[in-house]
């Protein structure tokens, strides 16, 4: 008798329903299985929306319209866009490496603090060479802040996930602390705030949107080739599949690390940016407001390919925008448009299942 | 003062200290769980319109514990049977579980007539402050041990058992090794998949009691959009403050707790601004994070799996 059939003999019989590797689905095909699951999360949310009384086609039919219904609707859809677009693309670099960045919302907030501070206090500078320094800050501000964790783990092996986790909320507490303390507008009464940017300081508006959206455009393509085409890009990749067969190549991973997170954080930063001079014109304390967060789920649905990430940045734009008008046309709450993400997403997660994996049922007789 | 002071520390850690036994019981078997803060929305929203509508504590709480358990078969199925990638599928279910508590929130405000969801006398009478006969007439102590609503005392008992669970039991022993080493513990015959989903689950519905916990004790009975506020991502932190132990747990949600309400005891004149206040965990998680990783001490870290997956047939 062989040593598989004794094992089964010895542990009674095979499981009724197991998992097993399956031959990698053609690219075809995964995309056919991902279209598949996104089709049944949308009956899925359907189901959802008629439970609530509505109907279904109508809700989904005001959602997809909701954005394109006048230029203003699109401009703001496109605003939407834009901090999420650029943070999902930092957090790739972080991502293609396999250190897990869960700090995007801190770092958008650094480099919006660093940003701030001479939108606030140099607006005297020449609008052009301003704006490019509040760029260049911001970039500065969230990379050293995505550098914190990447020369703890490096040096100590310090767990990022947590870690980053953690660097968000001194982020957010640091803007509560300015706007309490020293940048408090003395002008502004009751609740203390920090004060409104000058027209100086603010992003120009390109076809009525604020100019994040040509940053975001051009790192959607410098990204993409950084990633494919460079040598840093190459060792990225390396790193992330194997840190022994990087080490064995003579490539510095400490050094490969530090500067990706550098990097990583810094394009949140330049988020940040975006975000304080170009949609709020202030440093307020919902600078990142959760954008950080689902920028991770974006990049990752977008599989760290940055034109890719461009079309889930765009969908979840369109979710959003459009629930915000079926709440003011059908009195929908709008956090239906978190609810239906949440949907998509968990069908999508589980999709991913079958493309390396299948459920292999018991052989019948087989004991 | 400082009596009062510790009393509304305890009251403030409770839902952290609901929080965090959840996500240890997550973590022990090798799950990074970044749901906690989903888990405990759908936990305060289901706790929180059970008891509206049926005016029975209990009851409330069970629905609360119900729907954590069932958030956490989502993800439990998601990453443990379908293997996905856990931190997205936390972050998910976290964006997901507040939009749904929100939601559900909005919809049910919007059909009273006075605009705003207030439990009733009635329940908000049965999951008040205990009062026991003696104990709690005590000076001092009655108030500081034996005053306090039902979920402290439920919360520090879940601590106790989890501790006994997991350091005294043969499968809480098991559930560590599964932690530690999913492969050597499937080959010692451990039955890796169901402890797991048993774990997260149960772990899914002790975070749902401590959302209940935000909209039935400390908004006062009062349904509030976004409730939970952020404590799910504290109870996340705590779990390393405490390194992984549900006795430390219940120290680590009392000190938490008291950071949180540190600010509203200290003197006008300190000149400290309430955001330090509301730094300090973090900061104290993150240099704790650090410690621990510099040491490397057995059992005081982070199981040596949490966060991957475990595919039976890989080697």
């Amino acid at each position: 008798m062989n040593k598989q059939a004794e094992d089964r003999k010895k542990a009674g019989k095979e499981p009724l329903i197991r998992i097993t590797k399956r031959a990698e689905l053609s690219v075809r095909g995964a995309r056919l299985l991902r279209i598949g699951a996104f089709l049944l999360a949308l009956a899925a949310g359907a189901i959802f929306i008629l439970c609530l009384g509505y109907n279904p086609f109508l809700i989904y039919g005001v959602i997809l319209s909701g954005s394109f219904r006048s230029a203003m609707a699109v401009q703001a859809m496109v605003k939407l866009m834009i901090p999420l677009l650029i943070s999902a693309l930092g957090i790739t670099l972080a991502f293609k490496m396999k250190f897990w960045n869960i700090g995007a919302e801190g770092q958008i907030i650094m480099g919006a603090i660093f940003a701030s501070y001479f939108a606030l206090f140099h607006d005297q500078l020449p609008h052009p060479v301003l704006i490019l320094v509040m760029l260049v800050a911001g970039f500065v501000g969230g990379g050293l802040f995505g550098l914190v964790p990447a020369y703890f783990k490096a040096k100590f092996n310090t767990n990022e996930t947590l870690f980053t986790l953690m660097l968000n909320y001194i982020a957010l507490n640091t803007i509560v602390l300015l706007r309490d303390g020293p940048w408090r507008d003395p002008e502004s009464p009751g609740f203390p705030k920090i004060a409104r940017f000058s027209a100086n300081a603010t992003l120009d508006r390109v076809f009525g949107v604020q100019a994040g959206w040509i940053i975001g455009l051009i790192l959607v393509v410098v990204i993409a080739v950084y990633l494919k085409y460079s040598k840093q890009g190459y060792e990225i990749r390396v790193v992330g599949e194997s840190q022994a067969t990087a080490r064995y190549a003579g490539m510095n991973v400490k050094k490969i690390v530090l500067r990706t997170m550098f990097l990583s954080g810094g394009i949140c930063g330049v988020a940040g940016v975006c975000q304080a001079a170009g949609s709020d014109i202030t440093l307020a304390t919902s600078v990142a407001g959760g954008v950080g967060f689902t920028a991770i789920i974006v990049a990752w649905l977008g599989h760290l390919e940055p034109l890719e990430i461009l079309l889930f940045t765009f969908f979840f734009a369109v979710l959003e925008k459009g629930s915000t008008v079926a709440q003011s046309t059908y009195g929908l709450s709008s956090n239906c448009a978190s609810v239906l993400q949440g949907i998509i997403l968990f069908f999508i997660l589980g999709c991913e299942f079958f493309i390396r994996y299948q459920f292999t049922v018991r052989k019948r007789g087989v004991r | 003062m400082f009596l009062k002071f510790i009393v509304a520390a305890i009251v403030s850690g409770t839902p952290l200290l609901f929080g965090t036994l959840g996500e240890i019981a997550h973590e022990k078997c090798g799950h990074l769980n970044l749901g906690v803060e989903g888990m405990m929305s759908i936990g305060a929203c289901a706790g929180f319109m059970t008891g509206y509508y049926t005016d029975r504590f209990w009851i409330a709480i069970l629905a609360a514990f119900a729907a954590g358990v069932l958030s956490a078969l989502v993800y439990a199925f998601l990453t443990v049977t379908l293997m996905a990638n856990q931190n997205v599928t936390g972050l998910t279910m976290t964006i997901f579980g507040i939009g749904l508590s929100n939601f559900i929130g909005v919809t049910v405000l919007a059909t009273t007539s006075s605009g705003t969801l207030k439990l009733s006398e009635h329940i908000m009478a049965q999951m008040g402050n205990i009062h026991i006969p003696v104990l709690s007439d005590l000076p001092v102590v009655g108030q500081l041990l034996f005053s306090y609503d039902p979920f402290v005392y439920v919360g520090v008992a879940i601590a106790l058992a989890m501790g006994f669970y997991y350091n005294h039991t043969k499968v809480g022993l098991n559930v560590q090794a599964i932690g530690e080493n999913p492969a050597a513990a499937d080959a010692a015959g451990i039955r890796v998949t169901k402890l797991k989903y048993l774990n997260i689950m149960i772990g899914g519905g002790i975070c749902g009691i401590g959302g209940a916990y935000c909209p039935m004790i400390i908004n006062g009975g009062k349904w509030i959009s976004d409730s939970v506020d952020g404590l799910g991502w504290i109870a996340v932190a705590l779990v390393i403050f405490a390194m992984w132990s549900p006795n430390r747990a219940i120290f680590g949600s009392f000190v938490f707790g008291a950071l949180r309400v540190l600010k509203f005891y200290v003197p006008k004149s300190v000149p400290v601004p309430a955001a330090i206040y509301d730094m300090l965990p973090f900061v104290i998680t993150a240099l704790v994070l650090i410690l621990t990783s510099m040491g490397k001490s057995m059992g005081k870290s982070q199981p040596a799996a949490c966060g991957l997956n475990y595919f039976r047939e890989e080697r």
